[in-house]
């Protein structure tokens, strides 16, 4: 055996090792990336306009839904988000998350006795989105909204939870 | 011709001399026992599970938008479509419970213990996996359960400090339920968590072969690191009997029953779902997790609201921790559970917690009846011969959804206490307060009730008692009106 040899054989075994690296690390970007990437919170919320303010009639709390701003092609009925507008007076709104912020199951609005009610583990609020009672750590989650030019418009497109409350 | 044509291979191949030596490998004679037969029973359930998996998979579409419609089709239209999807239901079933007595059965019989403490991780973990395919395969039936189910998982999840948010994306696939959601499920339903349990099943079945089953325990004979393995080698050799066909007999009928009764169920029972579509707007659903979640779901809502996120998030990770570690600190000492009373204890009190919870969970006492105040009669005999003001609070306490909580004669939701004997034990002042200002866990009237409203509930409510049973009085006895 001449050194050549051995020499060329502990290079070919580093090669061998570093391109299976190089190999590893191109592919380990868009896989890191598909897997992990959904992590990088870029700001979801978009401006939505949810209809014209005639039908939202005052002193009146009412169900009303807006697409999913990042929807894609195949989301189907999930693209559509519900939503309780509750019209106080003239322009001023409340918009409600429907996901109860104990554990985000959809709560109810019970307009007779001016309660949302919680199916899940029994949480409820007043009609001002305040705790009444039960689990729930706060009040329903509410969302900002604007009144352009007759139109109630309202910003969404997130699942709000305890740690990004809308 | 066969015994032929088998040669053929074997000299070829040499699969079956390989195949030979596990098959035959000698065990302790006292575990060919009929408490040894969980394992096998659980691995015949995963090979079900990914038979009829397989099968639903040529179907099924993970798409949010056709999902439901292609559970339907195998309910309604292709042929035995709701039988692959009642076995696949039923079976998962199965393999939690039958899982769930295997590790019971090894915990017991101090199977954890030196030197086999590997195999009681990898049999932790798949028990993780395991429930990881449950979660996972719920969504998968896309209906509202799946999508308001995520919705908590997200909840539970976000309260993670700092990292919430982020693991909520990661969770969904984005910020929102949506398409994204349905593949990253389906993506760890059919790949990722099935070649997990593949790989950990080969290393379990590998590390129960080359450490020998677990010897039938006898109160006080020690595991001791030092002669354990030469001691079981010795008795295996001595006293050992072949796996094949001794030990396997049994396991191979509690194969077989466990198989046909999870045929029998799918047939009787037929698949599980989907419920209502996964439309979001329909918002008139109470979601409910599968039967192993249920002892989860019913604590969230016995739990103090304060413990609430230290408990979700440390319980888990501690429990888990626990399971890992049991070997590492309890791996030597006495291996029958008639010398470990703290084991049949805490087994047993799992098993009582885990079980009323999920009773709790399947009879809900703490949500209101949605629809109990719609849809509920007064009793007669609490409206015959009342005043009109009476009657009229009778009124008042069906249309302001009182019975949503409160029970009238055995009907109506269990969240707050039965109003039937109420006027035995409240005043007609404690009354008012108590539906003026709430309190107790009962939401304020106090801005959504006419004073006339008060009025007749208030005068309805204090009929409200056995007619041998006086009023409730006041310590002074001043207050309280003449019967």
């Amino acid at each position: 055996m001449c050194t050549g040899t051995s020499s060329r054989r502990g290079f070919l075994f580093k090669l061998g090792v570093g391109l299976n690296a190089l190999a590893a690390a191109l592919v380990g970007v868009p896989v890191i990336g598909y897997i992990l990437g959904p992590a990088r919170g870029r700001s979801a919320q978009a401006w939505i306009r949810l209809g014209p303010l005639g039908s939202f009639p005052e002193g009146q709390t009412r169900l009303a839904t807006y697409q999913n701003p990042l929807r894609v092609a195949w989301d189907g009925a999930t693209a559509t988000i519900p939503c309780w507008v509750r019209r106080i007076s003239g322009e001023r709104f409340q918009i409600f998350a429907v996901n109860c912020a104990h554990l985000g199951c959809p709560v109810r609005w019970f307009a007779q006795s001016r309660l949302f009610m919680c199916p899940c583990h029994g949480g409820a609020y007043y009609e001002d989105g305040s705790r009444a009672s039960g689990p729930p750590p706060r009040g329903l989650f509410e969302y900002e909204y604007e009144v352009r030019d007759g139109q109630l418009w309202v910003r969404g497109g997130q699942i709000p939870t305890l740690s990004e409350p809308v | 011709m066969f015994r032929a044509i088998g040669h053929w291979f074997e000299e070829r191949t040499g699969i079956g001399g390989i195949l030979a030596l596990p098959m035959e490998h000698r065990v302790p004679r006292q575990t060919a026992s009929w408490a040894y037969v969980f394992g096998s029973a659980t691995m015949i359930l995963f090979v079900l599970q990914i038979a009829t998996g397989i099968c639903l998979a040529l179907v099924y579409v993970p798409s949010p938008d056709q999902a439901y419609e292609s559970l339907e089709y195998l309910n309604y239209q292709a042929a035995l479509g709701w039988y692959l999807r009642a076995i696949h239901f039923w079976g998962s079933n199965a393999m939690v419970l039958v899982m769930t007595l295997h590790m019971i059965q090894v915990f017991l019989w101090g199977a954890h213990k030196y030197p086999r403490e590997l195999t009681w991780v990898a049999g932790v973990l798949l028990f993780l996996c395991t429930l990881g395919m449950a979660f996972t395969g719920q969504i998968l039936r896309w209906d509202q359960d799946a999508y308001w189910g995520l919705g908590i998982g997200s909840s539970i999840v976000a309260r993670v400090p700092f990292a919430g948010s982020a693991l909520v994306h990661v969770l969904l696939g984005g910020p929102i339920v949506a398409g994204r959601t349905l593949s990253r499920f389906f993506t760890l339903h059919v790949f990722a968590l099935p070649g997990l349990l593949i790989g950990l099943v080969g290393l379990h079945l590998w590390l129960v072969l080359r450490l020998g089953i677990n010897e039938w325990p006898m109160p006080g004979r020690l595991v001791d690191r030092e002669t354990y393995r030469q001691r079981y080698e010795e008795e295996v050799a001595k006293d050992g009997v072949p796996f094949f066909p001794v030990a396997a007999r049994k396991d191979m009928v509690a194969m077989g029953v466990v198989v046909l009764l999870v045929l029998l169920c799918a047939a009787i029972f037929g698949p599980h779902g989907p419920s209502g579509v996964p439309d979001p707007a329909i918002i008139d659903t109470a979601p409910k997790p599968d039967f192993y979640f249920l002892s989860l779901f019913a604590l969230f809502a016995l739990l103090p609201p304060w413990t609430e996120t230290a408990i979700l998030l440390v319980g888990p990770p501690l429990a888990i921790g626990f399971l890992l570690l049991l070997p590492f600190f309890a791996g030597t000492g006495e291996k029958s559970w008639r010398r470990r009373p703290v084991s049949v204890l805490g087994v047993l009190l799992i098993l009582v917690t885990v079980v009323s919870l999920a009773f709790l969970g399947v009879i809900v006492p703490w949500s209101p009846v949605m629809d109990a105040w719609s849809g509920l009669p007064t009793p007669i005999a609490y409206v015959r011969g009342r005043s009109p003001l009476e009657l009229q609070g009778a009124v008042v306490l069906q249309n302001k959804q009182c019975r949503n909580c409160h029970s009238l004669g055995g009907a109506g939701g269990r969240r707050g206490p039965a109003l039937d004997g109420v006027a035995t034990r409240l005043t007609q002042d404690q009354l008012i307060r108590q539906v003026l200002q709430g309190g107790g866990n009962m939401p304020a009237y106090g801005k959504n009730l006419t004073p006339a409203e008060v009025s007749a509930l208030v005068a309805f409510m204090q009929t409200l008692r056995p007619a041998n049973q006086s009023p409730a009085r006041t310590a002074i006895g001043s207050s309280t009106p003449a019967p």
